[in-house]
C-alpha cells in the first residue's frame, strides 16, 4: 500500500479550498453554538444562501465585488429572519426549527418552479470567472511533488486563508470584547444577564447574524471552487462542520481552523486507506470498491460519537467552554 | 482525564462494537452484496420510458412504457453509447468516468402519437453523474396533464393517500415522541430506526440469503429484533451518558453520529439502489367509487389505526402505561412518586424501536426501500410530534395523521415537488405560533 501517497493526498485536502469553506463556516458555527449556545442545525442556510446570493447575480452579469456582497447580504437578511422567528424558542426547538428551515431552503432552490433563477437541480456553473481572471498566479501546478496545487485552486486558497486570518483575529476581538463576555454570560444564565440589563434577544440575534456572516463566506468560497448544486447543501453539510469543530474544539478561537484541516485530512485519509486496502483485498468480498464512500463517512460518524462521549472540549479545546461537557 | 469520569466506557465502547459488527455480520451473511448480485458498480446512465395512462384512475398514476426509443448519451460532442428502451420502457447506457454528459432522445423513433410534453427537452444538456452513482434521467411524454379524473375523485383519492402516509408517519413518530418525553433526547439517529426496521424484514423476506420467510410472518421476528436493539441503544448508549449528566445537546450530537455510523452501514450492507419487497411489491387499486385504493395500502391504514389506538388504550389503562405518561409529563415527581423511572425508559425504547421499525416495514411495503428512507421521513416525523406536542403519544398520533394529510393534499394545489417543504412549513409555522403543540403540556421542566 503507498502509504506516503495516501498521506500526501490527505495533507493536500487538508489545507484544499474545501477545508478552508469549513473553518470559515466552522468560525461562524463557534460562534452561535460555542459562544452563544444557540444550537444551530440550519448552518448550512447560511452557506448557501452565501453561494447562491454571490452566484445568481455574478451569472447575471454583477461585477466581482456585488457578487460578493449579495452572497453576504443574503446570509445576512436570511439569518435575520430566522433569528427574529427561532431565537426566542427554547434551545431544543430552535435546534428543530433550524434544521428544518435548512431543509425548506434547499428544496426550494432546486425545485423546478425555482430552475430560471437557482439553476433547479443542476445548479449553477461557471460564474466565478471575474474572480480567477484577477488570479495573479500563471497557469501551472506549484508545490512539491504530489502535495501540488493548480493555480486555481492555489488562488482559492490565498484568499481563502486571508480570509480566515481576518477572520481568526475579528473573532478573537469579538469573544475578548465586552460583547463577547456579555454573549458567554447569556449561554452562561440568561436571567443574570438579564437582571444586568442586558437584551438578551438582541445580543443573541447579533450573534447568530455574525456567525452566518463567516457561513456566506465559507459559501461564497465553496461556490467559486466548485460550482452551485443544490443537493450539496443538505443539512448533512452542518452535522459535518460540527464534527470539524468539535475535532478542534469548541470555545477556541483557533479550534474551528485547526478542526477543518484534522476533519479533511482524516476524510481524505480515511478514502485512500479504505479505497487501497479494498483494492488489494484485505476484507475479501465483504467489501467492494464502492463501499469505500460510505465507510469513511461512518468512521467520521463514529469519531463524532467517542469525541462527544469522550472528549466533549476537543482535541484543542477549552474545559470551561466547553458546554457539551458534563453540567 | 474524562476516562476517568466515566466509568461507563468500556460498555459504551463494547456496545458500539457489538452494533457495527452485528450489522457487518448481518451484511456477511444476509444481502449479496453489490458485487455478488451481478449489480453494476461503474457509472451508468438509465432511464424509463414510460407515458402516463390518462385513462386510468386510482391514486398511483398509471404508466404504459414505451419501447424501441433510440437515446444516445455523448460527452462534449464525443458519443459515448447508444441504447434502444426495452419492452418495460427501460434503457441504460453505461459511461466511462464521473462527469457531465448530454442525453438525446431521437425523437424521430418514438410511437405515432407520443411526443414530448415539452419538444425542446428532447436533449439534456447537463446530466451531471457522481462516482459510482447510476444515474436516472427521465423524459416526460404525453399529451399534457389532461384532468380526466374528477376534482371530487382526486381529492378524495389524495385524503385516503394522505391518511396512509399520516399513518405511517403516526406509527415511526410515536417513539420519537416518547423518548423524547422520557429522557429529554431529541434523537436524530430515528430516522434510521425506521430503515433498520424496513431492512430487517427485507433481509427475513426478501434477501437470496436470509431465510425468505412470508412477509406476514418475517413481521414478528424484525419487531423482537429492533425491539432488542432499542434496548441494546438504551443499556450500552443513553442510559450511561444520563447516568454522567450529559448536556441535552451532547446527547442530540452522539445521535447525529449514531445516525451517521447507521446509515453508512445501511449503505454498505444493503447497497444505495432503491428495491422492493417481493410480496405485494406491485398491486392494482381497488376501485371503490369515489376513491380507489391498493389493497395493501387500505391494509395499512386499517393495521396502523387499530394498533395506535391499542397502544393509546395501553397508555390510557394500564398501570405501565399511566407510568410512561407520568414519566413523560415530570420525570422528577414521578420518580419520587415510586414509578422506576429507569425501567420505563427501557420499556419505552423497547416499544419506541419496534413500532417504529413496523412504521418503517410498512413505509417499504406502501412505497419503496433504500438505505435514506429514514432520514427522508425524519424532518416529517419532527413535524409531526412538533405539531401534536413534543413528547406526547397522542400528539405524535394526531400531529403524524394531520402531516401526512397536508402534506398529500397539499398537491391538488401545489406542485408535487413542494409537499415535504409543506410539511416543514407546518413545522416551523407551529414552533413560532404555538411551539407546545396540539396537545402539548404547558411548560415542561427544562
Amino acid at each position: 500500500m503507498d502509504w506516503i501517497g495516501i498521506t500526501v493526498a490527505a495533507l493536500r485536502a487538508s489545507v484544499g479550498p474545501v477545508a478552508v469553506a469549513y473553518a470559515l463556516a466552522g468560525l461562524g458555527l463557534n460562534l452561535q453554538f460555542g459562544y452563544a449556545g444557540l444550537w444551530n442545525y440550519g448552518h448550512v442556510v447560511a452557506v448557501a444562501a452565501g453561494a447562491y446570493g454571490a452566484a445568481i447575480p455574478l451569472e447575471a452579469g454583477a461585477t466581482l465585488m456585488v457578487g460578493v456582497l449579495c452572497g453576504v447580504a443574503a446570509a445576512l437578511v436570511v439569518s435575520l429572519f430566522l433569528g427574529v422567528a427561532a431565537l426566542r424558542l427554547r434551545l431544543d426547538y430552535l435546534a428543530i426549527a433550524t434544521i428544518a428551515f435548512g431543509e425548506i431552503f434547499r428544496q426550494v432552490v432546486r425545485s423546478n418552479w425555482a430552475e430560471p433563477v437557482t439553476g433547479g437541480v443542476f445548479g449553477i456553473q461557471q460564474f466565478a470567472r471575474d474572480f480567477f481572471d484577477l488570479n495573479p498566479i500563471s497557469e501551472g501546478r506549484y508545490g512539491w511533488g504530489d502535495f501540488s496545487f493548480d493555480h486555481r485552486s492555489l488562488w482559492l486558497m490565498i484568499v481563502g486563508w486571508t480570509l480566515i486570518v481576518i477572520g481568526v483575529l475579528a473573532m478573537y476581538m469579538l469573544v475578548h470584547s465586552p460583547w463577547g463576555r456579555t454573549v458567554r454570560a447569556i449561554r452562561e444564565d440568561e436571567q443574570v444577564a438579564r437582571s444586568l440589563g442586558k437584551n438578551v434577544f438582541f445580543v443573541r440575534l447579533q450573534s447568530f447574524m455574525i456567525g452566518s456572516v463567516f457561513g456566506a463566506f465559507a459559501g461564497v468560497l465553496l461556490a467559486f471552487a466548485n460550482n452551485v448544486n443544490p443537493d450539496f447543501y443538505s443539512l448533512i453539510l452542518t452535522f459535518w462542520v460540527y464534527t470539524a469543530l468539535l475535532i478542534g474544539g469548541i470555545g477556541r478561537v483557533l479550534g474551528p481552523v485547526v478542526g477543518a484541516v484534522v476533519f479533511w485530512f482524516l476524510f481524505q485519509w480515511f478514502d485512500g486507506f479504505m479505497q487501497s486496502s479494498i483494492a488489494e483485498g484485505w476484507y475479501g468480498n465483504l467489501l467492494q470498491t464502492t463501499d469505500a464512500g460510505p465507510f469513511r463517512f461512518m468512521l467520521l460518524g463514529l469519531i463524532l460519537v467517542l469525541l462527544v462521549v469522550l472528549r466533549p472540549q476537543g482535541f484543542f479545546g477549552d474545559k470551561d467552554e466547553a458546554l457539551l461537557d458534563a453540567s | 482525564m474524562s476516562l476517568a469520569k466515566f466509568p461507563h466506557f468500556k460498555r459504551f465502547i463494547w456496545s458500539i462494537y457489538l452494533i457495527i459488527l452485528g450489522a457487518v455480520f448481518i451484511g456477511a451473511m444476509g444481502f449479496p452484496v453489490s458485487g455478488a448480485s451481478g449489480q453494476e458498480t461503474s457509472e451508468s446512465i438509465k432511464g424509463r420510458l414510460e407515458i402516463e395512462d390518462t385513462e386510468a384512475q386510482g391514486p398511483r398514476k398509471v404508466f404504459t412504457p414505451i419501447s424501441g426509443v433510440r437515446v444516445t448519451v455523448s460527452q462534449d460532442g464525443r458519443e459515448i453509447g447508444t441504447a434502444t428502451s426495452d419492452g418495460s420502457g427501460e434503457w441504460s447506457v453505461g459511461i466511462p468516468s464521473r462527469g457531465t454528459y448530454q442525453v438525446r432522445l431521437h425523437t424521430d423513433t418514438l410511437p405515432t402519437g407520443i411526443t414530448l410534453t415539452d419538444a425542446e427537452k428532447s436533449e439534456l444538456p447537463n446530466v451531471l453523474v457522481d462516482e459510482g452513482q447510476s444515474k436516472t434521467v427521465r423524459f416526460n411524454f404525453g399529451p399534457g396533464t389532461r384532468d380526466t379524473v374528477s376534482r371530487l375523485e382526486r381529492i378524495s383519492n389524495l385524503v385516503l393517500s394522505g391518511l396512509r402516509f399520516g399513518a405511517i408517519i403516526a406509527m415511526c413518530s410515536v417513539g420519537l415522541s416518547l423518548i423524547y418525553g422520557v429522557t429529554g433526547l431529541v434523537n436524530f439517529a430515528h430516522g434510521e430506526l425506521v430503515t433498520l426496521g424496513a431492512l430487517v424484514a427485507y433481509y427475513l423476506h426478501t434477501s437470496a440469503a436470509g431465510p425468505q420467510m412470508s412477509l406476514l410472518l418475517a413481521i414478528v421476528p424484525t419487531l423482537i429484533i429492533c425491539g432488542l436493539f432499542g434496548a441494546s441503544m438504551e443499556m450500552g448508549i443513553w442510559r450511561p451518558l444520563r447516568k454522567r449528566h450529559t448536556s441535552l445537546i451532547a446527547l442530540s450530537l452522539v445521535s447525529i453520529g449514531l445516525g451517521f455510523v447507521l446509515r453508512y452501514i445501511f449503505a454498505i450492507v444493503f447497497g444505495v439502489e432503491f428495491r422492493s419487497y417481493s410480496d405485494y411489491s406491485v398491486q392494482d387499486p381497488v376501485d371503490f367509487g369515489w376513491v380507489s385504493i391498493a389493497p395493501k395500502n387500505m391494509l395499512i391504514l386499517i393495521v396502523s389505526v387499530m394498533l395506535l389506538a391499542a397502544f393509546g388504550l395501553f397508555l390510557m389503562l394500564t398501570r405501565t402505561g399511566v407510568g410512561i405518561r407520568a414519566v413523560a409529563s415530570n420525570r422528577e415527581l414521578a420518580s419520587v412518586s415510586g414509578i422506576n423511572v429507569e425501567k420505563v425508559i427501557m420499556g419505552v425504547w423497547i416499544l419506541g424501536t419496534a413500532s417504529t421499525a413496523l412504521g418503517g416495514i410498512f413505509l417499504g411495503i406502501s412505497e419503496r426501500l433504500d438505505w435514506r428512507m429514514g432520514l427522508r421521513l425524519l424532518l416529517l416525523m419532527f413535524a409531526a410530534i412538533v405539531l401534536g406536542g413534543l413528547g406526547t403519544a397522542f400528539g405524535a398520533m394526531l400531529g403524524g395523521f394531520l402531516i401526512g394529510l397536508i402534506v398529500e393534499v397539499s398537491t391538488y394545489w401545489i406542485d408535487n415537488e413542494f409537499k415535504v417543504v409543506v410539511g416543514l412549513a407546518v413545522l416551523v409555522l407551529m414552533l413560532f405560533v404555538r411551539p407546545k403543540g396540539l396537545l402539548g403540556y404547558r411548560e415542561r421542566a427544562a
